[in-house]
Order: structure tokens, then sequence, then C-alpha cells
């Protein structure tokens, strides 16, 4: 996906995905607090870029969406975990500037690197990479992403 | 805010994880791969006995104890490895140890842990000071 996608910043999904996880600190919801002036407006947490896969045209992990024509296929090339034995093995932000509720991210990804390696826990593993850079309105480079997903032969144990 | 090598934080992210706090994550961030929210799909797909937590909802919750800890401006770079899968019933603790500090970060050596102290996420941060 070279040419990328738009994801609008909306503060109500702001305050949905800091609720998820638990977190109530007025910046991800309260715009007129002291606190969220401070720091300039609505930010997001550390994570909040996930969200990007509400806008993702391609995603695959929401097999119930409703389309025009046939659901992309998964095809298990990072972009974290996936269907049946694939597992999200890491992820890494980096933070080059702060992301606002009003801004609007365009979100482009692209393969990284493939490697295999032998498991424990549930056989021959193969990794691959996937790189996502999310840029403002103004074309400024807020965040990139790194996330590496696992293919596993076995079910990895509880 | 200042931060010296040895300086910790601690806290219970997430108490007794509920289907529905796996659901409120995958309603919020999109992710709604079956593994994550039926049960039955998970067995039948992939062996497992049940859900588990999507990693990037342990990894979200290990970032609230960062931004608890230093406020939501102040992270450079988050980085984690998923080392152990969160079932429902779990109950997470993180912690993060500023390892390092030089030319106006700090480094943060982030882990996250069940209630038998094995950990689910194992990483880093920078933080500015």
């Amino acid at each position: 996906m070279a040419e990328g996608y738009e994801f609008p910043v909306d503060r109500t999904q702001v305050m949905l995905f800091a609720r998820s996880l638990g977190d109530i600190r007025p910046e991800y919801s309260d715009p007129n607090d002291a606190a969220t002036k401070a720091v300039g407006g609505i930010v997001v947490p550390p994570t909040f870029v996930q969200c990007s896969a509400h806008w993702q045209p391609d995603y695959p992990l929401d097999l119930t969406r409703p389309r025009k024509g046939a659901a992309p296929a998964h095809r298990g090339d990072g972009g974290g975990g996936g269907l049946g034995r694939g597992l999200h093995a890491e992820q890494h932000y980096e933070y080059h500037n702060p992301v606002h509720a009003g801004d609007t991210l365009t979100v482009t990804t692209h393969p990284g690197e493939r490697w295999e390696k032998e498991g424990r826990r549930g056989g021959k593993l193969l990794f691959s990479e996937s790189i996502t850079e999310y840029r403002n309105q103004d074309g400024v480079l807020c965040v990139t992403a790194r996330s590496i997903g696992v293919q596993t032969e076995r079910a990895v144990d509880a | 805010m200042a931060l010296n090598v040895g300086d910790t934080h601690e806290a219970v992210v997430v108490e007794n994880v509920q289907r529905t706090h796996i659901v409120k994550y995958a309603g919020a961030s999109g992710d709604f791969n079956p593994l994550h929210h039926d049960d039955v799909a998970a067995n039948k797909m992939a062996g497992y006995p049940s859900v588990f937590a999507h990693g990037m909802l342990s990894m979200g919750l290990t970032g609230r104890m960062l931004t608890d800890w230093l406020g939501p401006d102040a992270l450079k770079k988050f980085g984690v490895r998923f080392t152990k899968q969160v079932w429902p019933g779990d109950t997470l603790t993180s912690r993060g140890e500023v390892t390092a500090v030089a030319n106006g970060e700090a480094t943060i050596k982030v882990v996250t842990v069940n209630q038998n102290g094995e950990s689910v996420v194992e990483g880093e941060a920078i933080a500015a000071v």
C-alpha cells in the first residue's frame, strides 16, 4: 500500500481507545481541561495509531466489515498478528511529533525484513516485519510504527 | 520531568481480565480477529483453549503505566516483544525502571507480568527528561 490512505483522528475515537485501556486522563477526552490546553489540545495514547485499522481499506482482521466485493486475504506479512497461527511478536513506535484530535493522518505501509527461526513452543517460526508511517495534514511525520508478526507451525500453549 | 537511573514506577494496569475488556479493545482499535472475541473460533481456527487478549491491549495497558508516570507527551520511543499470551482472568502489573539518562533522554526498561510473575510484555521506552 505505497499510496497510503487517510486516517482522521476523531476526538470520540481517542476517548473510546483511551477508555479501552482504562485510561481516564483528561488530555484524551476533555479539550477544556487545563492539562489538555497545556499539551495543545487533545493528544492520543502511545498506541493509538492502531485505530487506523478502521480506515485501512484492505485491513484483513475484520471479516464482517461491509464491503463491495470480496474481503481481502490475509497476507501474513507482518502488520501484527493474524488469523489462525499468526501472532503479533513485536511492536515498536517512534514518536516524532505529537498527534492531536482533528488531525488527518496519511498512513503508508511497506514490508520490511522476513526471517525464520526454530522456536521452542510452536515449531518453526516465520517472522515478517512491516513499517508504517503516519504523516499529518502538513506532511509532518508524526509516528513510525514497526510491527513484527510470526506464523507458528503449532498453536502456542497457554 | 526529572528522572534518574534506578527510578522505578509500578502499577496494576488491569485486574481480572474479562472478555468485555478484550471486546472493548477490539471495538476501539478495529482489530476484530475472532481469536480475541470468539471462543469457538479460537479453538477451531488454532486450537486455543479460549480467546486471549490482543498483544496490543497488553502494550496499550503498559503504555498507560508509562504515561501515568511520565505524562502524555514524554515518550520518544516505545517498543515491546510479546512474550506470553494474556487470558481471561489474568491480572497484569507493569513496571518501568530507568536504566540510563543521557542527552535529555531517559532509557526505561519496561516489563508487564501476570499474576504468576510471568512476563507478557518486555521492552524499552525512551522518554524526554
